[in-house]
C-alpha cells in the first residue's frame, strides 16, 4: 500500500518551515503531490503560498524540513537546477524578459534541454500555438496585455518539457471570459502528462481545475481534500472570512434553506 | 542570416578601405574608429547583451597589452605568441573579476565600481612593479617585420585591427543565434525568470565576462603593437573604460552593428571638433559627455535603435499609404 503511494508521489514536501525575521510564512508544512493530476493550493492573502512554492522550487531555503522531487532529495538545491530535474514554477507578477519577442522568450525555456537556435524557435512557435499565443509571435513581449503575459509565463514554463508545472495565480487579474479560456489551456496541459499544482484565487477554476486541494492559513496547513469539501469546512471558512462566520453562515443557510426549500 | 550578410558585406568593404584610402592621415583616423568599434563590441558582450555594465574593461585592455609588451621586452617572446598569451591573460583576470563579484551576486551600480576598482588596483600595480617599467612606462624596441608583428605600413596595421574585429562581430552575431545568447540575454532582462526556466546565470556571466575580456585584450595587444609604448595610465586608465562603453551606449547596446554605429559616430564628432575648433586639449571629452547626455535623453536604444525605430515608422507609413 504505501509502495503504489510512494510511486504515485512526484513532489512531496516533509515538515518545512520558514521565517523572515519574526514572521513565520511557513509552519511545519508537509505534503504531496500526486503523479498526473491537477492539485491546488488556496489560502487568503499573505497565507504563505507563493513563498511554500519559492522553497520548493529552490528560490528559498527552508529552514527545517525537507522536499523531495521523485524521490531525490531538493531541498537548498538551486533553482535552475530544480528545473533541470523537470520542475517549473511561474510567477504570480508576471516576468516577461521585456523587449524580446514573445518567440524569443518561450525559445528561453525550450532551450533547456535543446541546444539547437533553431529547434528551440520551432519549439516556441508550437507552445505558443497550444496557448494561444500563435498570432503574437513577433511582438515585444512588452507590449501584452495581461492576459496575454499569463499566457506568456504559461508558455514558458512549457516549453522546457517539464514534469511537474508551479502555476502562481495564472488566472489573477483575468477577466471571466478570459479565464473560461484559459482554464481549457491548463486542462489540456494537465491531458498530456503533465502534473500541475496551481495556486488561485479563482474559486471557480480551483472547483473545476482540481481534484485536490490544500488550505494555507498563516503559514500552516489548516484543511484538505477535495475543493467541494474543503470550501464547506469551517475552519477555511473562518479562515477567509473572520472568527465566527462559520456559525454565522451555517445559521444562515438554515433559515434561509427553510424559506426557500 | 541577412544580418550575417549584411556583416560579410561591411567587413568585405572594409577590407578594402586601404587600396582606396591612400592618405596615412585618413587611414590612422579609420584604423581608429575600427580600434574603437573592437573595443566597444568586447563591452558590448557584457554590458549590452548581458547587462552588467563594467567601468573597469581598461583591466582587461591593459592586461592584453602589458602581456605582450612584457613578454618581448623581458623575456624576448614573440610578439605572435605574446597576441596569444594576451588574450589569453585578459581571459584569466576577467574569469577573476567575474568569479569574485558574480559569485556574490553582485549587479548594477556595485559591479560597476568593483569593476572599476580592479582597474585602479591593476593601474597602481603597474605603477609599482618594475616588470612593467613602472611609472616611466615601457617601450618595444622598433623592429618592423610582420615576424615581429610590427608594420611599415599603416594599411597591415589596419588589416590586423580588421582581423580581430572581425573575430569579435562575427562571435557576437553567434551570441545573437545561440542558446548562450538566449540564456545571456534572459539573465540581463530578469534573472530570477531566467533561474526558474533553468538558467544558471553564474555560469552565464562568467563566459560573457571571459568572452569580453577576450577581445577587450586583444585590442591591448594591437595598442601596444601599433604605438610600442604603454604606460600604467594608458593601459589601465579610465579613458579605455570609457571609451569601451561610449562606443556602444551611442551605438546601441545589446545590437550586432552598434558599437560600429557608435565608433564611426564618436570618431566622427571629434575629427569635426578638431577641424573647428582646433586641438583643445580636453574638448572630445566634453563633447563626449555632451553626446552621451543627449543620447540617454532622447535615444536610450542607441543608433542602433534610432534606425530601427525610423525605418519602422517609415514602413507603417507605406502600409497606411497604400
Amino acid at each position: 500500500m504505501s509502495e503504489t503511494a510512494q510511486s504515485d508521489t512526484m513532489l512531496r514536501v516533509e515538515g518545512v518551515s520558514k521565517s523572515f525575521g519574526g514572521l513565520q510564512a511557513s509552519k511545519d508544512i508537509s505534503m504531496s503531490v500526486p503523479r498526473g493530476k491537477i492539485t491546488s493550493l488556496i489560502g487568503p492573502n499573505g497565507a504563505g503560498k507563493t513563498t511554500l512554492f519559492a522553497l520548493i522550487t529552490g528560490f528559498h531555503k527552508p529552514d527545517a524540513g525537507k522536499v523531495s522531487f521523485f524521490g531525490e532529495d531538493i531541498t537548498g538545491m538551486a533553482p535552475q537546477d530544480i528545473a533541470l530535474r523537470g520542475m517549473i514554477r511561474t510567477f504570480q507578477i508576471v516576468q516577461p524578459f521585456a523587449g524580446q519577442s514573445v518567440r524569443e522568450n518561450i525559445a528561453v525555456g525550450a532551450h533547456l534541454h535543446i541546444r539547437s537556435r533553431d529547434a528551440a524557435l520551432a519549439k516556441a512557435e508550437e507552445v505558443a500555438r497550444k496557448v494561444g499565443l500563435g498570432d503574437r509571435l513577433d511582438m515585444d513581449a512588452a507590449a501584452l496585455t495581461v492576459a496575454g503575459r499569463k499566457r506568456l509565463e504559461v508558455a514558458r514554463a512549457l516549453a522546457t518539457d517539464p514534469k511537474l508545472i508551479l502555476f502562481d495565480e495564472v488566472l489573477a487579474g483575468l477577466n471571466p471570459s478570459e479565464i473560461r479560456d484559459v482554464i481549457p489551456v491548463i486542462r489540456a496541459i494537465r491531458d498530456e502528462g503533465v502534473t500541475i499544482l496551481l495556486i488561485e484565487h479563482v474559486m471557480q477554476a480551483v472547483m473545476s481545475l482540481s481534484e485536490h486541494t490544500w488550505v494555507l492559513n498563516q503559514g500552516e496547513l489548516i484543511a484538505q481534500g477535495p475543493p467541494a469539501e474543503v470550501v464547506g469546512d469551517p475552519l477555511v471558512i473562518e479562515a477567509y472570512l473572520g472568527k465566527g462566520m462559520a456559525e454565522r453562515i451555517a445559521r444562515q443557510r438554515m433559515t434561509a434553506g427553510g424559506a426557500h426549500a | 542570416m541577412r544580418q550575417l550578410a549584411l556583416l560579410g558585406l561591411v567587413f568585405a568593404a572594409l577590407f578594402f578601405v586601404p587600396f582606396v584610402v591612400t592618405s596615412e592621415a585618413w587611414q590612422n583616423t579609420i584604423l581608429m574608429t575600427l580600434y574603437a568599434a573592437l573595443l566597444g563590441q568586447a563591452w558590448n558582450i557584457l554590458g549590452g547583451y548581458g547587462g552588467q555594465f563594467s567601468f573597469g574593461h581598461a583591466a582587461f585592455f591593459g592586461t592584453g597589452a602589458y602581456t605582450v609588451a612584457v613578454l618581448q621586452v623581458q623575456l624576448g617572446v614573440n610578439p605572435w605568441i605574446g597576441l596569444v598569451a594576451g588574450g589569453l591573460m585578459a581571459v584569466a583576470v576577467a574569469a577573476f573579476i567575474g568569479f569574485t563579484t558574480f559569485r556574490y551576486g553582485l549587479r548594477g551600480s556595485y559591479f560597476a565600481l568593483v569593476t572599476l576598482a580592479f582597474a585602479e588596483v591593476l593601474r597602481i600595480l603597474a605603477n609599482t612593479v618594475p616588470f612593467t617599467g613602472a611609472g616611466v612606462g615601457i617601450l618595444i624596441p622598433l623592429d618592423q617585420s610582420a615576424a615581429n608583428l610590427q608594420f611599415a605600413s599603416k594599411a597591415s596595421y589596419y588589416w590586423l585591427v580588421w582581423a580581430i574585429a572581425l573575430a569579435a562581430f562575427l562571435t557576437v552575431w553567434w551570441i545573437g543565434h545561440s542558446r548562450f545568447g538566449a540564456r545571456l540575454m534572459a539573465v540581463r532582462d530578469n534573472e530570477d525568470a531566467a533561474r526558474a526556466l533553468g538558467v544558471d546565470p553564474f555560469a552565464v556571466k562568467m563566459r560573457a565576462i571571459m568572452l569580453s575580456g577576450l577581445f577587450s585584450g586583444l585590442a591591448g595587444v594591437f595598442y601596444a603593437q601599433y604605438f610600442l609604448y604603454l604606460d600604467p595610465a594608458i593601459a589601465y586608465g579610465p579613458a579605455i573604460s570609457v571609451e569601451s562603453l561610449l562606443v556602444p551606449i551611442v551605438g546601441g547596446m545589446g545590437t550586432l552593428f552598434g558599437p560600429l554605429l557608435g565608433a564611426v559616430a564618436l570618431h566622427g564628432v571629434s575629427e569635426a571638433s578638431r577641424a573647428l575648433i582646433g586641438d583643445l586639449p580636453g574638448i572630445s571629452l566634453v563633447l563626449y559627455g555632451t553626446i552621451l547626455i543627449l543620447m540617454v535623453l532622447f535615444a536610450p536604444r542607441g543608433l542602433a535603435g534610432l534606425v530601427r525605430r525610423l525605418s519602422a515608422r517609415r514602413n507603417s507609413r507605406e502600409t497606411t499609404n497604400v
